[in-house]
């Protein structure tokens, strides 16, 4: 059976409702959580603060570390706590996907550490991450040269759907599905992640990108409402 | 050792005037040369030469239980150990995010292009599979060991042999291989990974090559009856522009069928 309409009912462009705060980890230099739908990431930010053992200082810039992990029970079958080769990976990536807003030359010597953990899963949940960790980072106060916004991209048969849901994830049929985390930095539009997993033709890449790049839109305006908050109260 | 800002320096600008220190072309490989059966007790095994960068792959099989949500297929894991021996920043102990990460690209490129025919591997349904695993070593580290890997993993799978297996004691007859190859499909994978260094973008970086790329994007191509892109992964701090991705995605496509013909014979 071809893939005609989504199983949540929305349309093939539509993102799940979004909702962002920041300042939900008090003790935390920065903080945030970041929701599409079921998918709950929140990110803490310390620094930026010394670094040690020193011989990993580096005197031209701050570094960043970022770790990337879900509760146990955040999803269907129980993950095991503690890291695993998934959340390596996924941890390496966010930072790559972060670091190149972030202007680390004006602390030297430091690091700043950045944590995500999934509350809550439903796909999509290093994108959530990105978002959360992106408004934590100016939660924190950290200079940024702009701002990073991700979204999984995803085909599912052959039709181009955004912000992708596990039921989508997990389709079997025709095509399959294949599945495309995207982060886009706001002002120059550079891709600062990019994953893809699946089977997918060259030519259809373009869709993709243009779909990511207009998700990532609405994204950014979601960050930008939470951030304006803080400043209110 | 790490090279120095100033050699970083100098490749970004010869870069910028199309040269290479080596004087190959911006998208052009070293020379690939692929032996198979390089370890007699391995069910497959291949070794890949780039220029002088060498790496080892081997198959091993075994029988296990199939995964909860798919138990009429086989298994497939890829591991990549860094070896200290090959290169003087790579170190003993368990596997960096380095060797992760590389071990994921190549596993995701393999898997996802159903190069293997993992329903063929299912040896009774829910509880006996075939297991495969993939193991991969550097022996020497020139650059782009990523592609050399993806090259290796793709030669060791095609030269295995099934191992023979005894229905009475469901156990695997350890050392005695039947004729029979690993069930295996056309859609050849390969991934191809490019690298940003300056404003240039290469291929098959040398090693001080690969010091200076401040981006990378690993595109995984398969030919099967169409080609298709089955894994992506960019890589390193610095972003790409959409017309750079693009870009690498149109150019990746042609090189790819170039070097599916040399290497695939």
């Amino acid at each position: 059976m071809a893939f005609t309409k989504r199983p949540d009912g929305r349309k093939f462009d539509e993102m799940r409702p979004m909702k962002a705060e920041v300042g939900v980890i008090p003790n935390a230099d920065g903080s945030a959580m970041f929701a599409f739908g079921d998918t709950i990431a929140i990110a803490a930010v310390y620094g930026p603060k010394s670094l040690h053992p020193q011989h990993l200082q580096n005197p031209e810039k701050g570094i960043i570390r970022c770790v990337y992990d879900m509760l146990s029970f955040s999803v269907t079958e129980r993950k095991r706590p503690g890291p695993s080769r998934r959340s390596s990976e996924i941890s390496k990536v966010t930072e790559w996907a972060l670091s190149p807003v972030i202007q680390l030359n004006q602390f030297p010597n430091t690091v700043v550490d950045i944590h995500i953990m999934i509350l809550q899963a439903n796909a999509s949940t290093r994108c959530a991450g990105i978002n959360a960790a992106a408004l934590a980072l100016a939660h924190a106060g950290l200079p940024m040269t702009e701002f990073v916004s991700a979204v999984s991209i995803g085909k599912v048969d052959d039709k181009i759907v955004v912000d992708v849901i596990k039921e989508e994830e997990d389709y079997k049929d025709g095509e399959g599905s294949t599945d495309i985390p995207v982060a886009m930095l706001s002002n120059s539009k550079k891709i600062s992640l990019l994953q893809l997993d699946g089977k997918i033709a060259p030519e259809r890449m373009k869709e993709v990108i243009e779909a990511a790049e207009k998700a990532c839109e609405e994204i950014y305006k979601v960050q930008i409402e939470a951030l304006k908050k803080i400043k209110e109260e | 050792m790490e090279i120095s800002n100033l050699t970083k320096e100098r490749i970004r600008k010869s870069l910028k005037e199309n040269k290479r220190f080596d004087s190959r072309g911006l998208l052009e490989f070293r020379d690939i040369k692929v032996e198979t059966g390089v370890s007699k007790n391995a069910e497959g095994s291949a070794r890949v030469r780039i220029g002088n960068t060498d790496i080892i792959a081997g198959v091993k099989m075994n029988v296990a239980e199939p995964y909860p949500d798919s138990q009429d297929e086989g298994v497939m894991t890829t591991t990549v150990e860094l070896l200290p021996l090959s290169s003087p920043e790579f170190e003993p102990g368990p596997p960096k995010i380095e060797a992760i990460e590389l071990a994921r690209i190549i596993d995701r490129g393999i898997r996802e292009s159903g190069f293997i025919d993992f329903k063929k591997l299912c040896i009774k349904e829910g509880e006996k599979v075939w297991m495969i695993f993939i193991d991969i070593f550097s022996l020497n580290n020139d650059g782009n060991l990523l592609d050399a890997a993806g090259i290796a993993a793709v030669a060791a799978l095609l030269s295995a042999k099934m191992p023979k297996y005894d229905e009475k004691e469901e156990k695997v007859k350890f050392g005695e291989l039947t004729e029979k190859g690993i069930p295996l499909t056309d859609a050849v994978p390969f991934n191809l990974t490019f690298h940003k260094v300056g404003e240039s973008i290469i291929l098959d970086p040398k090693k001080e090559e690969e010091e200076s790329s401040e981006g990378r994007l690993s595109v995984a191509f398969s030919n099967g009856k169409k080609l298709f892109i089955n894994a992506m992964q960019k890589g390193n701090e610095k972003p790409l522009s959409k017309e750079e991705v693009m870009n690498i995605i149109e150019e990746g496509t042609k090189k790819f069928k170039e070097l599916f013909k040399k290497v695939h014979k």
